[in-house]
Protein backbone atom coordinates (compact mmCIF):
# COMPACT_ATOMS: atom_id res chain seq x y z
CA UNK A 1 0.00 0.00 0.00
CA UNK A 2 1.80 3.10 -1.14
CA UNK A 3 1.31 6.63 0.03
CA UNK A 4 -1.49 7.87 -2.14
CA UNK A 5 -1.81 11.48 -1.27
CA UNK A 6 -4.68 12.99 -3.14
CA UNK A 7 -4.47 16.76 -3.19
CA UNK A 8 -7.14 18.40 -1.12
CA UNK A 9 -9.68 20.46 -2.87
CA UNK A 10 -8.60 24.11 -2.64
CA UNK A 11 -12.18 25.16 -2.06
CA UNK A 12 -12.23 23.11 1.12
CA UNK A 13 -10.88 25.83 3.34
CA UNK A 14 -13.73 27.89 4.66
CA UNK A 15 -14.11 31.62 4.39
CA UNK A 16 -15.17 33.70 7.36
CA UNK A 17 -18.52 34.28 5.73
CA UNK A 18 -19.12 30.56 5.34
CA UNK A 19 -18.17 30.04 8.96
CA UNK A 20 -20.54 32.77 10.05
CA UNK A 21 -23.30 31.19 7.99
CA UNK A 22 -22.78 27.89 9.82
CA UNK A 23 -23.01 29.58 13.23
CA UNK A 24 -26.13 31.37 12.11
CA UNK A 25 -27.90 28.27 10.84
CA UNK A 26 -26.83 26.19 13.80
CA UNK A 27 -28.32 28.80 16.13
CA UNK A 28 -31.45 29.28 14.04
CA UNK A 29 -32.31 25.59 14.00
CA UNK A 30 -31.32 25.14 17.61
CA UNK A 31 -33.84 27.86 18.38
CA UNK A 32 -36.61 26.15 16.40
CA UNK A 33 -35.73 22.88 18.01
CA UNK A 34 -36.35 24.25 21.51
CA UNK A 35 -39.24 26.51 20.61
CA UNK A 36 -41.12 23.42 19.43
CA UNK A 37 -40.31 21.59 22.63
CA UNK A 38 -43.23 22.34 24.95
CA UNK A 39 -41.36 21.22 28.06
CA UNK A 40 -38.56 23.67 27.43
CA UNK A 41 -40.87 26.63 26.90
CA UNK A 42 -42.78 25.59 29.99
CA UNK A 43 -39.65 25.67 32.09
CA UNK A 44 -38.10 28.84 30.79
CA UNK A 45 -41.14 31.03 30.24
CA UNK A 46 -44.32 29.54 31.60
CA UNK A 47 -43.10 28.64 35.10
CA UNK A 48 -41.46 31.99 35.92
CA UNK A 49 -44.50 33.78 34.51
CA UNK A 50 -46.89 31.60 36.48
CA UNK A 51 -45.01 32.23 39.71
CA UNK A 52 -44.86 35.92 38.92
CA UNK A 53 -48.58 36.16 38.31
CA UNK A 54 -49.36 34.13 41.42
CA UNK A 55 -46.94 35.54 43.99
CA UNK A 56 -46.63 39.00 42.45
CA UNK A 57 -49.61 40.20 40.53
CA UNK A 58 -52.31 38.27 42.42
CA UNK A 59 -51.06 37.94 45.99
CA UNK A 60 -48.80 40.95 46.48
CA UNK A 61 -49.97 43.49 43.94
CA UNK A 62 -49.35 46.40 46.33
CA UNK A 63 -46.73 44.84 48.57
CA UNK A 64 -43.25 46.16 49.22
CA UNK A 65 -40.06 44.27 49.74
CA UNK A 66 -36.39 45.16 50.01
CA UNK A 67 -37.06 48.82 49.29
CA UNK A 68 -39.08 48.35 46.14
CA UNK A 69 -42.45 46.94 45.14
CA UNK A 70 -42.92 43.19 45.21
CA UNK A 71 -43.83 43.25 41.53
CA UNK A 72 -40.52 44.92 40.63
CA UNK A 73 -38.53 42.71 43.00
CA UNK A 74 -39.95 39.53 41.51
CA UNK A 75 -39.13 40.56 37.94
CA UNK A 76 -35.47 40.44 38.96
CA UNK A 77 -35.66 37.24 40.99
CA UNK A 78 -37.95 35.20 38.74
CA UNK A 79 -35.99 36.59 35.80
CA UNK A 80 -32.90 34.98 37.31
CA UNK A 81 -34.91 31.81 37.87
CA UNK A 82 -35.98 31.67 34.21
CA UNK A 83 -32.44 32.34 33.00
CA UNK A 84 -31.10 29.48 35.09
CA UNK A 85 -33.72 27.12 33.73
CA UNK A 86 -33.11 28.08 30.11
CA UNK A 87 -29.36 27.66 30.44
CA UNK A 88 -29.24 24.53 32.60
CA UNK A 89 -31.75 22.58 30.54
CA UNK A 90 -30.46 23.42 27.07
CA UNK A 91 -26.86 22.69 28.00
CA UNK A 92 -27.38 20.01 30.63
CA UNK A 93 -30.20 17.86 29.35
CA UNK A 94 -29.71 18.94 25.73
CA UNK A 95 -26.03 18.08 25.47
CA UNK A 96 -26.27 14.93 27.63
CA UNK A 97 -29.05 13.54 25.46
CA UNK A 98 -27.43 14.37 22.14
CA UNK A 99 -24.04 13.18 23.32
CA UNK A 100 -25.32 10.02 24.94
CA UNK A 101 -27.66 8.93 22.17
CA UNK A 102 -25.34 9.39 19.22
CA UNK A 103 -26.52 12.62 17.63
CA UNK A 104 -23.44 14.61 18.62
CA UNK A 105 -21.33 11.90 17.00
CA UNK A 106 -23.20 12.28 13.71
CA UNK A 107 -22.47 16.00 13.85
CA UNK A 108 -18.85 15.44 14.75
CA UNK A 109 -18.40 13.15 11.77
CA UNK A 110 -19.49 16.05 9.57
CA UNK A 111 -17.25 19.05 8.91
CA UNK A 112 -19.22 21.13 11.42
CA UNK A 113 -16.86 23.19 13.59
CA UNK A 114 -17.51 21.78 17.11
CA UNK A 115 -17.57 25.30 18.52
CA UNK A 116 -20.67 26.03 16.42
CA UNK A 117 -22.59 23.34 18.27
CA UNK A 118 -21.79 24.74 21.70
CA UNK A 119 -22.09 28.38 20.63
CA UNK A 120 -25.60 27.68 19.33
CA UNK A 121 -26.61 26.10 22.64
CA UNK A 122 -25.34 29.15 24.53
CA UNK A 123 -26.99 31.57 22.11
CA UNK A 124 -30.35 29.83 22.31
CA UNK A 125 -30.20 29.77 26.11
CA UNK A 126 -29.62 33.50 26.01
CA UNK A 127 -32.47 34.08 23.57
CA UNK A 128 -34.90 32.18 25.79
CA UNK A 129 -33.51 34.00 28.82
CA UNK A 130 -34.28 37.30 27.12
CA UNK A 131 -37.78 36.11 26.23
CA UNK A 132 -38.40 35.07 29.80
CA UNK A 133 -37.25 38.38 31.29
CA UNK A 134 -39.07 40.45 28.67
CA UNK A 135 -42.32 38.64 29.39
CA UNK A 136 -41.97 39.35 33.10
CA UNK A 137 -41.12 42.99 32.42
CA UNK A 138 -44.14 43.40 30.17
CA UNK A 139 -46.50 41.80 32.68
CA UNK A 140 -45.09 43.88 35.53
CA UNK A 141 -45.38 47.09 33.57
CA UNK A 142 -48.90 46.39 32.35
CA UNK A 143 -50.45 44.86 35.47
CA UNK A 144 -48.04 45.30 38.37
CA UNK A 145 -47.60 49.04 38.44
CA UNK A 146 -43.90 48.70 37.69
CA UNK A 147 -42.34 51.73 36.04
CA UNK A 148 -38.72 51.26 35.11
CA UNK A 149 -36.78 53.87 33.22
CA UNK A 150 -35.96 52.61 29.74
CA UNK A 151 -32.25 52.48 30.61
CA UNK A 152 -32.97 50.39 33.71
CA UNK A 153 -35.12 47.95 31.77
CA UNK A 154 -32.48 47.53 29.07
CA UNK A 155 -29.77 47.08 31.68
CA UNK A 156 -31.83 44.48 33.50
CA UNK A 157 -32.42 42.44 30.36
CA UNK A 158 -28.77 42.65 29.32
CA UNK A 159 -27.53 41.69 32.79
CA UNK A 160 -29.75 38.64 32.95
CA UNK A 161 -29.01 37.57 29.39
CA UNK A 162 -25.25 37.83 29.89
CA UNK A 163 -25.79 36.27 33.29
CA UNK A 164 -27.06 33.15 31.52
CA UNK A 165 -23.49 32.31 30.46
CA UNK A 166 -22.27 30.92 33.81
CA UNK A 167 -25.35 28.71 33.95
CA UNK A 168 -24.78 27.55 30.38
CA UNK A 169 -21.31 26.52 31.49
CA UNK A 170 -22.71 24.84 34.58
CA UNK A 171 -25.23 23.00 32.42
CA UNK A 172 -22.44 21.94 30.10
CA UNK A 173 -20.69 20.22 33.00
CA UNK A 174 -23.79 18.09 33.47
CA UNK A 175 -24.12 17.69 29.71
CA UNK A 176 -20.58 16.37 29.38
CA UNK A 177 -20.68 14.01 32.36
CA UNK A 178 -24.25 12.82 32.87
CA UNK A 179 -25.90 10.01 30.98
CA UNK A 180 -28.87 10.77 28.74
CA UNK A 181 -31.34 9.39 31.25
CA UNK A 182 -29.95 10.91 34.42
CA UNK A 183 -29.25 14.42 33.13
CA UNK A 184 -32.77 15.76 33.70
CA UNK A 185 -32.77 14.49 37.28
CA UNK A 186 -29.35 16.01 37.89
CA UNK A 187 -30.42 19.36 36.49
CA UNK A 188 -33.47 19.38 38.75
CA UNK A 189 -31.35 18.39 41.71
CA UNK A 190 -29.23 21.46 41.15
CA UNK A 191 -31.74 23.90 39.75
CA UNK A 192 -34.44 23.84 42.41
CA UNK A 193 -32.30 23.75 45.59
CA UNK A 194 -29.92 26.32 44.13
CA UNK A 195 -32.83 28.63 43.34
CA UNK A 196 -34.13 28.39 46.88
CA UNK A 197 -30.81 28.74 48.63
CA UNK A 198 -29.78 31.72 46.51
CA UNK A 199 -32.91 33.68 47.24
CA UNK A 200 -34.04 33.47 43.65
CA UNK A 201 -37.21 31.59 44.27
CA UNK A 202 -37.96 33.03 47.65
CA UNK A 203 -36.68 36.42 48.90
CA UNK A 204 -33.43 35.83 50.68
CA UNK A 205 -34.43 38.00 53.63
CA UNK A 206 -37.11 35.49 54.49
CA UNK A 207 -34.85 32.48 54.48
CA UNK A 208 -33.30 30.95 57.61
CA UNK A 209 -30.11 32.66 58.79
CA UNK A 210 -27.78 29.80 57.91
CA UNK A 211 -29.10 29.68 54.34
CA UNK A 212 -28.55 33.42 54.12
CA UNK A 213 -24.94 32.95 55.10
CA UNK A 214 -24.56 30.09 52.60
CA UNK A 215 -26.05 32.00 49.67
CA UNK A 216 -22.95 34.08 48.75
CA UNK A 217 -21.06 30.96 47.68
CA UNK A 218 -23.78 30.10 45.16
CA UNK A 219 -23.55 31.66 41.69
CA UNK A 220 -27.29 32.40 41.30
CA UNK A 221 -27.14 34.59 44.39
CA UNK A 222 -24.71 36.87 42.62
CA UNK A 223 -26.74 37.15 39.44
CA UNK A 224 -29.87 37.80 41.51
CA UNK A 225 -28.06 40.52 43.46
CA UNK A 226 -27.02 42.19 40.21
CA UNK A 227 -30.58 42.09 38.91
CA UNK A 228 -32.07 43.19 42.23
CA UNK A 229 -29.59 46.05 42.37
CA UNK A 230 -31.01 47.35 39.12
CA UNK A 231 -34.58 47.33 40.43
CA UNK A 232 -33.43 49.01 43.66
CA UNK A 233 -33.68 46.05 46.00
CA UNK A 234 -30.18 44.71 46.52
CA UNK A 235 -28.04 44.91 49.58
CA UNK A 236 -25.70 47.81 49.12
CA UNK A 237 -22.35 47.16 47.53
CA UNK A 238 -20.50 47.33 44.22
CA UNK A 239 -21.42 45.15 41.24
CA UNK A 240 -17.92 44.04 40.33
CA UNK A 241 -17.45 41.32 43.00
CA UNK A 242 -20.65 39.67 41.79
CA UNK A 243 -19.39 39.64 38.22
CA UNK A 244 -16.08 38.28 39.41
CA UNK A 245 -17.80 35.32 41.02
CA UNK A 246 -19.87 34.69 37.89
CA UNK A 247 -16.83 34.89 35.60
CA UNK A 248 -14.86 32.58 37.87
CA UNK A 249 -17.71 30.11 37.94
CA UNK A 250 -17.94 30.21 34.14
CA UNK A 251 -14.25 29.49 33.69
CA UNK A 252 -14.18 26.66 36.20
CA UNK A 253 -17.27 25.04 34.70
CA UNK A 254 -15.98 25.35 31.15
CA UNK A 255 -12.73 23.72 32.24
CA UNK A 256 -14.50 20.85 33.95
CA UNK A 257 -16.88 20.42 31.01
CA UNK A 258 -13.91 20.30 28.67
CA UNK A 259 -12.35 17.52 30.75
CA UNK A 260 -15.62 15.61 30.60
CA UNK A 261 -15.82 16.05 26.84
CA UNK A 262 -12.25 14.76 26.39
CA UNK A 263 -12.84 11.82 28.68
CA UNK A 264 -15.90 11.00 26.63
CA UNK A 265 -13.93 11.04 23.37
CA UNK A 266 -11.42 8.61 24.80
CA UNK A 267 -13.88 5.90 25.65
CA UNK A 268 -16.10 6.07 22.61
CA UNK A 269 -17.13 2.52 22.15
CA UNK A 270 -18.11 0.75 19.01
CA UNK B 1 -8.85 -0.10 -10.48
CA UNK B 2 -9.35 3.29 -8.92
CA UNK B 3 -6.83 5.15 -6.79
CA UNK B 4 -6.69 4.38 -3.09
CA UNK B 5 -8.80 6.99 -1.34
CA UNK B 6 -8.64 5.70 2.22
CA UNK B 7 -6.88 3.01 4.15
CA UNK B 8 -6.30 1.50 7.54
CA UNK B 9 -2.70 0.39 7.85
CA UNK B 10 -1.93 -2.21 10.55
CA UNK B 11 -4.58 -0.64 12.72
CA UNK B 12 -5.37 -1.94 16.17
CA UNK B 13 -7.90 -0.40 18.48
CA UNK B 14 -8.58 -1.31 22.08
CA UNK B 15 -11.13 0.10 24.45
CA UNK B 16 -9.58 -0.62 27.81
CA UNK B 17 -9.37 -4.39 28.05
CA UNK B 18 -11.51 -5.00 25.00
CA UNK B 19 -9.72 -5.34 21.70
CA UNK B 20 -12.05 -4.11 18.97
CA UNK B 21 -9.65 -4.35 16.03
CA UNK B 22 -6.39 -6.17 15.71
CA UNK B 23 -3.81 -5.40 13.03
CA UNK B 24 -6.30 -4.56 10.31
CA UNK B 25 -5.33 -3.52 6.80
CA UNK B 26 -8.19 -2.20 4.77
CA UNK B 27 -8.08 -0.26 1.55
CA UNK B 28 -10.86 1.63 -0.18
CA UNK B 29 -10.44 2.53 -3.82
CA UNK B 30 -12.19 5.28 -5.75
CA UNK B 31 -15.52 4.30 -7.22
CA UNK B 32 -15.98 0.98 -5.47
CA UNK B 33 -18.55 -0.15 -2.97
CA UNK B 34 -16.88 -2.11 -0.22
CA UNK B 35 -19.03 -4.05 2.20
CA UNK B 36 -17.56 -4.71 5.61
CA UNK B 37 -19.39 -7.82 6.61
CA UNK B 38 -19.38 -9.38 10.02
CA UNK B 39 -21.46 -10.40 12.99
CA UNK B 40 -22.39 -7.89 15.68
CA UNK B 41 -19.39 -6.84 17.71
CA UNK B 42 -16.91 -7.81 15.00
CA UNK B 43 -15.41 -4.31 14.87
CA UNK B 44 -17.24 -2.89 11.85
CA UNK B 45 -18.42 0.29 13.54
CA UNK B 46 -15.00 0.82 15.08
CA UNK B 47 -13.45 0.67 11.60
CA UNK B 48 -15.93 3.29 10.36
CA UNK B 49 -15.25 5.53 13.35
CA UNK B 50 -11.53 5.29 12.69
CA UNK B 51 -12.02 6.30 9.07
CA UNK B 52 -14.11 9.25 10.22
CA UNK B 53 -11.60 10.33 12.86
CA UNK B 54 -14.16 9.86 15.62
CA UNK B 55 -11.76 7.64 17.49
CA UNK B 56 -8.00 7.32 17.35
CA UNK B 57 -6.24 4.03 16.59
CA UNK B 58 -4.27 2.43 19.43
CA UNK B 59 -1.68 1.45 16.83
CA UNK B 60 -1.27 1.84 13.09
CA UNK B 61 -2.28 4.60 10.71
CA UNK B 62 -5.55 5.87 9.26
CA UNK B 63 -5.34 7.86 6.07
CA UNK B 64 -8.24 9.37 4.19
CA UNK B 65 -7.66 11.39 1.03
CA UNK B 66 -3.99 11.50 1.91
CA UNK B 67 -4.60 13.08 5.30
CA UNK B 68 -5.87 12.65 8.80
CA UNK B 69 -9.68 12.43 8.91
CA UNK B 70 -9.92 14.82 11.83
CA UNK B 71 -8.83 17.58 9.46
CA UNK B 72 -11.90 19.60 8.39
CA UNK B 73 -10.65 19.71 4.80
CA UNK B 74 -10.79 15.89 4.73
CA UNK B 75 -14.16 15.74 6.45
CA UNK B 76 -15.62 18.04 3.81
CA UNK B 77 -15.15 15.19 1.34
CA UNK B 78 -16.79 12.59 3.56
CA UNK B 79 -20.36 11.74 4.30
CA UNK B 80 -21.47 9.43 7.08
CA UNK B 81 -24.57 7.59 8.08
CA UNK B 82 -24.01 6.36 11.62
CA UNK B 83 -26.16 4.41 14.00
CA UNK B 84 -27.87 6.89 16.24
CA UNK B 85 -30.38 6.20 18.99
CA UNK B 86 -32.08 9.58 18.93
CA UNK B 87 -32.18 12.41 16.42
CA UNK B 88 -33.69 15.78 17.39
CA UNK B 89 -37.34 15.20 16.69
CA UNK B 90 -38.73 18.70 16.51
CA UNK B 91 -36.83 19.70 13.39
CA UNK B 92 -38.32 19.15 9.96
CA UNK B 93 -36.68 16.96 7.34
CA UNK B 94 -35.68 19.89 5.14
CA UNK B 95 -34.32 21.78 8.14
CA UNK B 96 -32.04 18.92 9.14
CA UNK B 97 -30.75 18.73 5.58
CA UNK B 98 -30.37 22.48 5.22
CA UNK B 99 -28.25 22.61 8.38
CA UNK B 100 -25.97 19.73 7.38
CA UNK B 101 -25.61 21.12 3.86
CA UNK B 102 -24.28 24.35 5.34
CA UNK B 103 -21.27 22.49 6.78
CA UNK B 104 -19.99 21.65 3.30
CA UNK B 105 -18.36 23.98 0.75
CA UNK B 106 -20.34 22.72 -2.26
CA UNK B 107 -23.48 20.97 -1.09
CA UNK B 108 -26.13 19.54 -3.36
CA UNK B 109 -29.13 21.81 -3.79
CA UNK B 110 -31.79 20.94 -1.22
CA UNK B 111 -34.22 19.84 -3.92
CA UNK B 112 -31.72 17.38 -5.29
CA UNK B 113 -30.86 15.87 -1.92
CA UNK B 114 -34.57 15.43 -1.22
CA UNK B 115 -35.01 13.76 -4.58
CA UNK B 116 -32.04 11.42 -4.30
CA UNK B 117 -33.09 10.25 -0.84
CA UNK B 118 -36.76 10.05 -1.79
CA UNK B 119 -37.89 12.61 0.76
CA UNK B 120 -39.73 15.12 -1.39
CA UNK B 121 -43.15 14.27 -0.07
CA UNK B 122 -42.16 14.35 3.57
CA UNK B 123 -39.77 17.29 3.57
CA UNK B 124 -41.98 19.36 5.86
CA UNK B 125 -42.55 16.61 8.40
CA UNK B 126 -40.85 16.69 11.74
CA UNK B 127 -38.32 13.95 12.30
CA UNK B 128 -40.27 12.64 15.25
CA UNK B 129 -43.28 11.93 13.04
CA UNK B 130 -41.41 9.72 10.56
CA UNK B 131 -41.41 5.95 10.20
CA UNK B 132 -38.26 3.89 10.66
CA UNK B 133 -37.58 3.68 6.94
CA UNK B 134 -38.14 7.40 6.47
CA UNK B 135 -35.81 8.18 9.35
CA UNK B 136 -33.06 6.08 7.79
CA UNK B 137 -33.60 7.91 4.50
CA UNK B 138 -33.12 11.24 6.29
CA UNK B 139 -29.87 9.96 7.80
CA UNK B 140 -28.89 8.84 4.32
CA UNK B 141 -29.70 12.33 3.00
CA UNK B 142 -27.49 13.88 5.70
CA UNK B 143 -24.64 11.63 4.55
CA UNK B 144 -24.85 12.71 0.95
CA UNK B 145 -26.13 16.31 1.11
CA UNK B 146 -22.58 17.69 1.09
CA UNK B 147 -21.86 15.93 -2.21
CA UNK B 148 -18.99 13.96 -0.61
CA UNK B 149 -16.59 11.76 -2.57
CA UNK B 150 -16.53 9.01 0.03
CA UNK B 151 -19.59 7.88 1.94
CA UNK B 152 -19.66 5.66 5.02
CA UNK B 153 -22.87 3.81 5.71
CA UNK B 154 -22.86 2.04 9.06
CA UNK B 155 -25.57 -0.65 9.08
CA UNK B 156 -27.84 1.49 6.91
CA UNK B 157 -30.74 -0.92 6.70
CA UNK B 158 -30.72 -2.44 10.16
CA UNK B 159 -34.23 -2.76 11.50
CA UNK B 160 -35.93 -1.86 8.22
CA UNK B 161 -38.69 -3.89 6.62
CA UNK B 162 -38.07 -5.50 3.25
CA UNK B 163 -39.64 -2.74 1.20
CA UNK B 164 -37.73 0.05 2.94
CA UNK B 165 -34.53 -1.94 2.62
CA UNK B 166 -34.93 -2.45 -1.12
CA UNK B 167 -35.63 1.25 -1.55
CA UNK B 168 -32.46 2.19 0.30
CA UNK B 169 -30.49 -0.37 -1.70
CA UNK B 170 -31.64 1.27 -4.90
CA UNK B 171 -30.52 4.64 -3.56
CA UNK B 172 -27.12 3.28 -2.54
CA UNK B 173 -26.66 1.76 -6.01
CA UNK B 174 -27.46 5.13 -7.59
CA UNK B 175 -24.85 6.75 -5.36
CA UNK B 176 -22.15 4.41 -6.66
CA UNK B 177 -23.39 4.74 -10.24
CA UNK B 178 -22.97 8.49 -9.79
CA UNK B 179 -19.25 7.99 -9.09
CA UNK B 180 -19.17 7.96 -5.30
CA UNK B 181 -17.05 5.60 -3.26
CA UNK B 182 -18.93 3.80 -0.52
CA UNK B 183 -17.95 1.78 2.52
CA UNK B 184 -20.94 -0.02 3.92
CA UNK B 185 -21.04 -2.17 7.02
CA UNK B 186 -23.62 -4.84 7.39
CA UNK B 187 -24.34 -8.11 9.07
CA UNK B 188 -26.81 -8.99 6.34
CA UNK B 189 -25.11 -11.27 3.85
CA UNK B 190 -27.64 -10.68 1.16
CA UNK B 191 -26.99 -6.96 1.49
CA UNK B 192 -23.27 -7.39 0.88
CA UNK B 193 -24.03 -9.82 -1.93
CA UNK B 194 -26.52 -7.48 -3.57
CA UNK B 195 -24.56 -4.24 -3.35
CA UNK B 196 -20.85 -4.75 -3.00
CA UNK B 197 -18.06 -4.84 -5.55
CA UNK B 198 -15.85 -6.21 -2.82
CA UNK B 199 -16.74 -7.88 0.45
CA UNK B 200 -14.41 -7.76 3.42
CA UNK B 201 -15.34 -10.30 6.06
CA UNK B 202 -14.42 -9.24 9.56
CA UNK B 203 -14.74 -11.23 12.74
CA UNK B 204 -13.39 -10.70 16.26
CA UNK B 205 -11.61 -7.56 15.13
CA UNK B 206 -9.66 -9.14 12.29
CA UNK B 207 -10.21 -9.49 8.57
CA UNK B 208 -10.85 -13.14 7.75
CA UNK B 209 -11.37 -12.93 4.02
CA UNK B 210 -11.99 -10.52 1.19
CA UNK B 211 -12.95 -10.64 -2.44
CA UNK B 212 -15.88 -10.17 -4.76
CA UNK B 213 -19.06 -11.89 -3.60
CA UNK B 214 -18.51 -14.54 -6.28
CA UNK B 215 -14.92 -15.16 -5.22
CA UNK B 216 -15.91 -15.57 -1.63
CA UNK B 217 -18.61 -18.04 -2.50
CA UNK B 218 -16.16 -19.99 -4.63
CA UNK B 219 -13.49 -19.97 -1.97
CA UNK B 220 -15.57 -22.13 0.24
CA UNK B 221 -16.54 -24.78 -2.24
CA UNK B 222 -18.47 -26.55 0.45
CA UNK B 223 -21.64 -28.22 -0.69
CA UNK B 224 -24.26 -30.13 1.14
CA UNK B 225 -25.46 -33.60 0.22
CA UNK B 226 -28.73 -34.94 1.53
CA UNK B 227 -30.08 -38.36 0.77
CA UNK B 228 -31.97 -41.31 2.14
CA UNK B 229 -29.43 -44.07 2.60
CA UNK B 230 -28.84 -47.26 4.51
CA UNK B 231 -25.19 -46.37 4.99
CA UNK B 232 -23.87 -45.82 8.46
CA UNK B 233 -21.94 -42.76 9.52
CA UNK B 234 -18.93 -45.00 10.00
CA UNK B 235 -19.16 -46.11 6.38
CA UNK B 236 -18.77 -42.64 4.93
CA UNK B 237 -16.68 -40.83 7.50
CA UNK B 238 -13.45 -41.65 5.71
CA UNK B 239 -14.51 -40.31 2.32
CA UNK B 240 -12.25 -37.53 0.97
CA UNK B 241 -13.29 -33.94 1.68
CA UNK B 242 -16.00 -34.71 4.19
CA UNK B 243 -16.23 -31.90 6.70
CA UNK B 244 -19.07 -33.08 8.84
CA UNK B 245 -21.95 -35.43 8.61
CA UNK B 246 -24.96 -36.55 10.53
CA UNK B 247 -27.74 -39.04 10.23
CA UNK B 248 -31.26 -38.51 11.31
CA UNK B 249 -33.14 -41.84 11.03
CA UNK B 250 -32.40 -42.77 7.42
CA UNK B 251 -31.60 -39.27 6.17
CA UNK B 252 -27.90 -38.77 5.71
CA UNK B 253 -26.50 -35.24 5.57
CA UNK B 254 -22.93 -34.52 4.53
CA UNK B 255 -21.01 -31.28 4.09
CA UNK B 256 -18.03 -31.81 1.90
CA UNK B 257 -15.57 -30.03 -0.37
CA UNK B 258 -14.98 -32.70 -3.02
CA UNK B 259 -18.63 -33.34 -3.50
CA UNK B 260 -18.31 -35.24 -6.79
CA UNK B 261 -15.96 -37.86 -5.33
CA UNK B 262 -18.14 -38.27 -2.31
CA UNK B 263 -21.21 -38.74 -4.48
CA UNK B 264 -19.55 -41.34 -6.67
CA UNK B 265 -18.58 -43.37 -3.64
CA UNK B 266 -21.96 -42.99 -2.00
CA UNK B 267 -23.81 -44.23 -5.06
CA UNK B 268 -21.46 -47.17 -5.41
CA UNK B 269 -21.70 -48.22 -1.78
CA UNK B 270 -25.44 -47.88 -1.48
CA UNK B 271 -27.50 -49.07 -4.44
CA UNK B 272 -30.72 -48.13 -2.64
CA UNK B 273 -29.75 -44.51 -2.11
CA UNK B 274 -32.65 -42.17 -2.92
CA UNK B 275 -34.00 -38.63 -2.54
CA UNK B 276 -30.62 -37.18 -3.40
CA UNK B 277 -30.12 -33.43 -3.06
CA UNK B 278 -26.98 -31.39 -3.55
CA UNK B 279 -27.08 -27.75 -2.55
CA UNK B 280 -24.34 -25.20 -3.01
CA UNK B 281 -23.91 -22.56 -0.37
CA UNK B 282 -24.96 -18.97 -0.56
CA UNK B 283 -22.73 -16.26 0.71
CA UNK B 284 -24.22 -17.11 4.06
CA UNK B 285 -22.63 -20.52 4.22
CA UNK B 286 -19.37 -19.14 2.91
CA UNK B 287 -19.50 -16.53 5.61
CA UNK B 288 -20.28 -19.02 8.32
CA UNK B 289 -17.45 -21.27 7.30
CA UNK B 290 -15.06 -18.31 7.17
CA UNK B 291 -15.99 -16.94 10.57
CA UNK B 292 -16.64 -20.39 12.02
CA UNK B 293 -13.17 -21.60 11.10
CA UNK B 294 -11.75 -18.81 13.18
CA UNK B 295 -13.98 -19.41 16.13
CA UNK B 296 -13.17 -23.07 16.52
Amino acid sequence: MGATAIPLNPSSTRSHMALLAIYWKETKYEFWKYLRLPLYCLLTIFFPVMFYVLFGLLMNRDGHMGGTSVCAYLIASYGTYGVMGAALYANGVGVATERGLGWLQVKRASPMPPSAYFAAKFAVSMIFSAASVLTLLTLGTLFGGVHFAMATAVQLVLTLVVGAIPFCAMGLVIGCFAGPNSAAAMVNMIYIPLSFASGVFFPIEKLPKFVQSLAPVLPPYHLAQLALGLVGAAKTGPCWPHWQVLIGCTLICLGVAWLGFQRDQGKMYG
Amino acid sequence: MGAVVAYLHSVSKSFGEVRALHNVDLTIRAGELVALLGPNGAGKTTAVKLFLGLTRPSAGAVTVFGGNPIHPAVRMRLGAMLQVAKVPETLRVREHIDLFSSYYPKPLPLAETLKVAGLEEIKDRKFGDLSGGQRQRVMFALALCGDPDLVFLDEPTVGLDVEARLLLWAQIRKLVAGGKTVLLTTHYLEEADALADRVVVIDHGAIVAQGTPTELKARTAVRRIRCVSCLDLLDVRDLPGVLDLRKDRDVLEIRATQVETVLRELLQRDRTLSALEVTSPGLEEAFLSLTGARNS
